[in-house]
């Protein structure tokens, strides 16, 4: 009896598990680039988008293969791209640290009116 | 099967290997660009399998390469430029978009596999390909949907009627019962008809979702999303597309019940419930006892002299967008050698995480943003806790039993030395009860838009240390 959805059944229920086990993992603070890189990878259906226009033979077929193409090439352009965007965005410190860089400029200041009170 | 059949199928295991390790790395937010790399390469390599596989076949005509080129390059294009110009407030209509385009393709490639089988033997086969049609097909309109809610361009609010959750019940049925009818006689006809009632139970599904629950209802289409690429795979016998599926159904899940846990409904309850406040801040009156209203001078002096204060940003410091603003007083805080970590809860903004994102746009380094159990223990030794738009996630009568909110994890803000609360008005959470928090001793309350208020109160420490 189908040996061949057998065997696609597993493969699907064994990802879910190794998909529950990595994703649980995954620290809250990164949950909206987790479900973003989600939505990428969601994109390989740009495979399935692409066999069909294999097998199209009218034009029916065409315009089902033009717009699973368009949709599926969006989501998984679209999807990496504002992943990495996201996650470039995460830094362990600023390029410029703000704290050693507001510092000197509050000690500067209290200088400044300090010099100021000697004048006065 | 031939050595070519064997080679192809090894890649496309070796990309879904990319998928699960790309995901594995995303653990932790150092190697999470890694992970995101990882998982690009393996796309690339499954699209590359796909194309040897098309070529290899020598069966596509002109037409349909130049339909696929066409369609992909015009995707990609509006893909990449949606991506790089979306500001990080909108980052929950892009993803919900992004559901609906994969949700739209995976539908698609099981329409154009019903109607090319002709009379087909096996029934089996037909049973993904229809679940796949009805899982796209909801996902797509739902998520467009979801997706115009959250940019505003349909009305956030529930939207309901009279009746509504039997219309509800008789679409689901209606796509059900002839999807299983259409197993033993094809019919294209009805095949359409299966569409239309999947796509109209997508919309009548979510448009009676109020706003507040969108982070539930974003993470439930992304598990539908996943769901519906699998079968996808099922119904062209491709094993990358089904590992990929079930790890984006996997994500989803887990995402929808942490998000569902947080806000202390079941995943139930939010989609036949059809509650939620929405946008709107209701004018309703506070709750029995002293508020304390303050001025920006005040708030000054207190966060100024503090050794420790923790910001609890929430739902409308993301509406007022006011993410560089409170960046930029808890930069001046920092450079006073005051210790200042955020609290973020787990529904904080509008997708999960969300606030991390729009945090981390804002240059806050990711250490300072700690999760709900790492930063509750901490809260007693704060001297200020800053709380921007955040309500019900603070109501210290989650802790007793009885009312709205009741086991609903809470930060334990009541528990900070002093307590200070921007907020446009005493008006509700989404829960709509009084937050015990506003009428503590301890409590002072900033009436203003976040935006202006946070920047009010940094100019007024600036004037106060100068």
């Amino acid at each position: 009896m189908y040996p061949a959805l057998l065997v696609d059944v597993t493969i699907f229920v064994l990802a879910l598990w190794v998909g529950f086990e990595v994703i649980s993992k995954v620290p809250a603070t990164l949950h909206t680039p987790l479900m973003s890189a989600a939505n990428s990878i969601h994109g390989i259906v740009l495979a399935g988008a692409m066999l069909i226009a294999v097998t199209a033979n009218n034009a029916v077929g065409y315009v089902i293969a033009f717009i699973a193409a368009a949709f599926a090439a969006a989501n998984v352009v679209g999807g990496y791209v504002v992943t990495g965007r996201m996650l470039k965005m995460f830094k362990r410190r600023p390029a410029v640290p703000p704290a050693g860089a507001a510092a000197p400029a509050v000690t500067a200041a209290a200088n400044g009116s300090s010099q100021k009170g000697h004048n006065a | 099967m031939s050595t070519f059949d064997w080679v192809i199928q090894l890649i496309y295991v070796f990309s879904a290997s990319c998928f699960v390790l790309g995901l594995h790395l995303m653990n932790n937010p150092a190697s999470a660009r890694r992970g995101n790399q990882v998982s690009t390469s393996g796309m690339i390599i499954a699209v590359a399998a796909t194309l040897a596989i098309i070529i290899h076949g020598h069966l596509i005509s002109g037409t349909g390469w130049a339909v696929m080129i066409a369609g992909a390059l015009l995707g990609a294009g509006a893909g990449l430029y949606s991506a790089r110009t979306v500001q990080m407030t909108a980052m929950p209509q892009l993803v919900s978009m992004f559901n609906a385009v994969g949700g739209g393709a995976a539908a698609l490639v099981g329409v154009h596999d019903y109607m090319s089988a002709g009379a087909r033997v096996s029934s089996t086969t037909t049973v993904t390909t229809l679940l796949d049609v009805i899982i796209g097909a909801v996902t797509f309109s739902g998520s467009l949907i979801a997706a115009g809610k959250l940019q505003g361009v349909i009305n956030s609010a529930p939207v309901t009627f009279p009746g509504a959750r039997i219309v509800n019940i008789l679409l689901a049925a209606v796509a059900l019962g002839l999807g299983a009818y259409l197993i033993a006689s094809p019919s294209t006809v009805l095949l359409t008809v299966v569409i239309v009632a999947a796509l109209a139970f997508g919309v009548s599904m979510v448009m009676p979702i109020g706003g507040a629950d969108m982070p539930v209802v974003i993470s439930l289409l992304n598990a539908f999303t996943g769901t519906a690429v699998a079968m996808a795979g099922f119904v062209i016998g491709n094993w990358a597309l089904i590992i990929a599926g079930a790890l984006v159904g996997a994500s989803g899940g887990i995402l929808t019940k942490l998000m569902a846990d947080a806000m202390n409904r079941s995943i139930r309850n939010i989609i036949v419930g059809g509650f939620g406040t929405g946008d709107a801040v209701a004018a309703v009156a506070g709750p029995a006892g002293d508020v304390h209203a303050i001025a920006a001078d005040d708030a000054a002096i207190q966060l100024a002299y503090a050794s420790k204060v923790i910001i609890v940003p929430g739902y409308g410091l993301a509406a007022a967008q006011a993410q560089h603003e409170v960046a930029a007083l808890a930069d001046l805080l920092e450079s006073r050698g005051i210790e200042v970590s955020y609290a973020i809860h787990p529904v904080a903004g509008r997708m999960p995480g969300h606030m991390n994102v729009l945090l981390a746009e804002a240059n806050v380094p990711y250490p300072q943003l700690k999760e709900m159990d790492e930063i509750n223990p901490e809260f007693a030794r704060a001297d200020v806790a800053l709380v921007i738009g955040a309500n019900d996630v603070t109501n210290p009568a989650a802790r007793r039993p009885g009312t709205a909110i009741s086991g609903m994890p809470i930060l334990n803000v009541d528990q900070a030395k002093s307590i200070i609360v921007i907020k446009r008005s005493m008006g509700h959470g989404y829960a709509g009860i009084d937050n015990e928090l506003y009428v503590d001793p301890k409590t002072s309350m900033y009436f203003a838009d976040a935006k202006k208020a946070l920047a009010e109160m940094t100019s007024a420490v600036k004037t106060l240390v100068a």
